[in-house]
């Protein structure tokens, strides 16, 4: 049994290699990333009323108006309920059991990378996120986010260079408050839903990304998020605004050590763009997803919008799911402009015993708007896996268009997948179509791979990321080569 | 090269391999023909290790180890090829992928390195040469949407990719007509070397026609009734399977 500890295979020129090593190493089916870092942390009581909301807010060194929106969001929150209408067995949820802030306390403040805390450090390249800009493949800048704070953002002046903000949440509210105050809580209202409001009361960091007009942003940005400290919950907000002609491209990493207990993980993301511009948002999910017997594992309720204000604009979501005990998450598109386009490509696992509901919502406002869905979910084990989308086409836009494809794979007989596709057209024009598909890995597939000197784990990895490969294929070149070999661990075991 | 001991196997409790023995020497070409059910394929998926056939009694001998004791990818890495009666559909999975992977395999256990890229592109061109294999079939997933014909030539582009041997063809001369036929002939006759072998399971004689066997044994209820060289194939195209079944029957 081999287990790559650090290595991502972020370079490209690995790639052959990597394609290769995927289907032969025999990696370790055991989550990889569980460990935890013994670092001195700053929590705040565990809780939550309008004087922990304070202290956050303190502690962040907030100005009025930050603070106001999360007075106003918790006591809206304190009026909703948590929904119930997922096909998830959620286990009752104590919020005033959690510890709403927690930061890893640091030496001395992360002016330079040489001031980073070395434990920090350590802990990021033991991810495969190192934070020398140097060491990094030079095409992705990285956020990197510890339970609630960002310890540092890599390539922040060579991006400044084009007018391009990078930065923690917490440092715009400081440096940009206007481009904030702006922007934030337009597409996902603090009343949107229970765990919004929830974010939006007690969010602590995350990142913040402004493309200026014309630009297009010359390599990945990408937010790592890693929850660290037990009993808290992480709840972090990442803000993307794409102004006009610009591009940009985003992605999402995240981890957790393997507890026993449930982590709470709330996050909210918004995407802004305006005419002409797009934005491709890509997430490589692995939060721990609890263990064979389901125990522990982080809960992932999360909430993810874009809003194609802008004509021609275009949002584009992809995520590879393979972590978390239980998500709930659809990211969704808001298409008002005109002749934009929203896209939402998925592959999620359930395996043992997760549980996934998850699938988008494309709204169509504007004229002409396209959207284009392709799910792929994948179950094993115990696994309950949800489709959920919503394909809504509002009066006034003529000529929308959707094609939405929601594929099942199910391997063994104990898992389940199930799909819940709602279409509201209220514009005759519109076209809207949907296909659906559910397979099994037969025993003869798998036969046909053993006879031909393919071992049944490698066999199920190549079946599943043929399956998974429109999907895989969309993310940027130097994840998927990382998501193909998450999706084989991520089965391990699932099959004989 | 392969040696059968007396194997007994069965299929749910029912037995259909009753008392076999074969032995097959390195350079020959056995013939395994006989109606249908008698268990020509029960026997092929013994020999590949197929988990719904139990054997119940016997041995088997492979280069010298036991290979009732090998997974199915060992068999395989250990140089045995089964050309599948009906070969399997993997939506998604391309063929280079699929055969680079088990070309891969089969170096790795041979301690050999990973072909690169461009060396595997070579050997699939070379290859696909060899057996005449429309060159488009290696760009899409693996059988899927192949014909009858070309799902067996694919078969026969697989055995050369992975030069087995001990190659053991399963009526891979069903569903296919007089030109596929020869070409899936012809390829097999090319891979053949003086030390590996093959066993041609089939129903007809005009495969034997093509591929020229040593040996023709005839498969009846489970047993091997009769044993002969390659004119008991054409006797048996003359005559079909009745007069033997009568003889075993009157035995009995």
């Amino acid at each position: 049994m081999l287990i790559i500890e650090a290595d991502c295979g972020f370079k490209q020129d690995e790639m052959e290699n990597d394609q290769d090593k995927i289907l032969n190493d025999a990696t370790s089916g055991e989550y990889k990333y569980g460990f935890y870092t013994d670092i001195d942390t700053d929590k705040i009581p565990k809780g939550l009323n309008e004087d922990i909301i304070r202290l956050i807010s303190e502690k962040k060194q907030e100005p009025d108006w930050l603070f106001e929106f999360r007075l106003k969001s918790y006591r809206h929150w304190q009026s909703m309920k948590m929904p119930s209408w997922a096909n998830l067995k959620i286990p009752p949820i104590n919020y005033q059991d959690i510890i709403y802030y927690a930061a890893p306390r640091q030496k001395v403040s992360p002016a330079g990378l040489d001031d980073i805390d070395p434990e920090l450090k350590k802990t990021f390249d033991k991810l495969g996120i190192p934070l020398e800009e140097q060491k990094h493949l030079s095409g992705v800048a990285v956020d990197a986010v510890m339970d609630s704070i960002s310890v540092k953002t890599t390539f922040r002046e060579t991006l400044a260079e084009l007018g391009i903000i990078f930065c923690s949440f917490s440092e715009a509210v400081k440096e940009y408050p206007e481009l904030v105050r702006r922007y934030m809580g337009t597409v996902v209202p603090y009343t949107d839903n229970f765990f919004a409001s929830l974010n939006s009361a007690v969010f602590s960091d995350g990142s913040f990304c402004y493309v200026p007009k014309g630009v297009r942003c010359p390599m990945e940005l990408s937010t790592y998020f890693r929850i660290n400290a037990s009993n808290t919950g992480q709840f972090e907000r990442t803000l993307l605004v794409a102004d006009e002609e610009s591009f940009v491209s985003y992605l999402e990493g995240c981890t957790a050590p393997m507890r026993d207990e449930n982590q709470l993980h709330a996050a909210v993301v918004e995407i802004i763009a305006e005419n002409n511009a797009e934005v491709k948002y890509s997430t490589v999910q692995n939060w721990y997803p609890g263990d064979k017997d389901g125990k522990g594992g982080i809960f992932n309720f999360v909430t993810k919008r874009g809003m194609c204000r802008g004509e021609n604009s275009k949002i584009s979501w992809t995520q590879v799911e393979t972590g978390s005990a239980i998500t709930w998450k659809y990211p969704s598109c808001i298409l008002k402009g005109d002749n934009s386009t929203g896209e939402f490509y998925s592959v999620a696992i359930a395996n043992n015993h997760q549980q996934a509901d998850t699938g988008t919502k494309m709204i169509h406002m504007g004229k002409n708007t396209k959207s284009t869905i392709v799910s792929k979910g994948i179950s094993a084990g115990f696994g309950q896996n949800s489709y959920r989308g919503l394909v809504k086409v509002l009066r006034n836009a003529s000529n929308a268009r959707n094609f939405s494809q929601c594929d099942s794979l199910l391997l063994g007989d104990k898992c389940g997948a199930h799909t819940f596709p709602y279409i509201e057209v209220d514009n005759q024009t519109a076209v809207v179509e949907h296909e659906a598909t559910t397979s099994k890995i037969g025993e003869d597939q798998i036969f046909y791979c053993n006879q031909r000197g393919i071992s049944t784990e490698d066999a199920v990895g190549l079946i599943v990321n043929g399956y998974a490969r429109e999907v895989i294929n969309k993310l940027p070149m130097e994840f998927a080569v990382e998501a193909q070999k998450l999706l084989q661990i991520s089965l391990e075991g699932s099959v004989g | 090269m392969l040696y059968i001991k007396d194997l007994w196997a069965s299929i749910n409790g029912k037995t259909i391999l009753k008392g076999i023995s074969l032995d097959v020497k390195p350079g020959e070409v056995h013939a395994i023909m006989g109606p249908n059910g008698s268990g020509k394929s029960t026997l092929a998926a013994v020999l590949a290790g197929r988990e719904f056939v139990k054997v119940d009694e016997g041995h088997v001998t492979y280069l010298g180890k036991n290979l009732l004791d090998m997974s199915p990818e060992e068999r395989s890495r250990e140089g045995i090829f089964l050309g599948f009666q009906y070969p399997i559909e993997i939506p998604g999975v391309s063929m280079v992928n699929f055969m680079k992977t088990a070309v891969n395999e089969h170096r790795k256990h041979k301690g050999l390195d990973q072909l690169s890229a461009s060396d595997f592109l070579k050997l699939m061109r070379e290859k696909k040469e060899l057996v005449e294999i429309d060159s488009k079939l290696a760009n899409r997933s693996v059988n899927e949407g192949f014909s009858g014909g070309e799902k067996k030539k694919n078969e026969i582009f697989q055995m050369a990719m992975l030069e087995p041997k001990l190659a053991i063809l399963d009526e891979t001369d069903s569903g296919l007509d007089i030109d596929a036929l020869r070409i899936v002939a012809n390829g097999v006759n090319k891979l053949k070397r003086p030390d590996n072998s093959t066993i041609v399971i089939t129903h007809y004689q005009r495969l034997l026609d093509y591929i020229v066997p040593d040996v023709v044994h005839v498969l009846y209820d489970g047993r091997i009734v009769k044993t002969s060289g390659k004119e008991l194939a054409l006797e048996l195209e003359e005559k079909g399977y009745d007069w033997i079944k009568k003889e075993v029957d009157n035995q009995d």
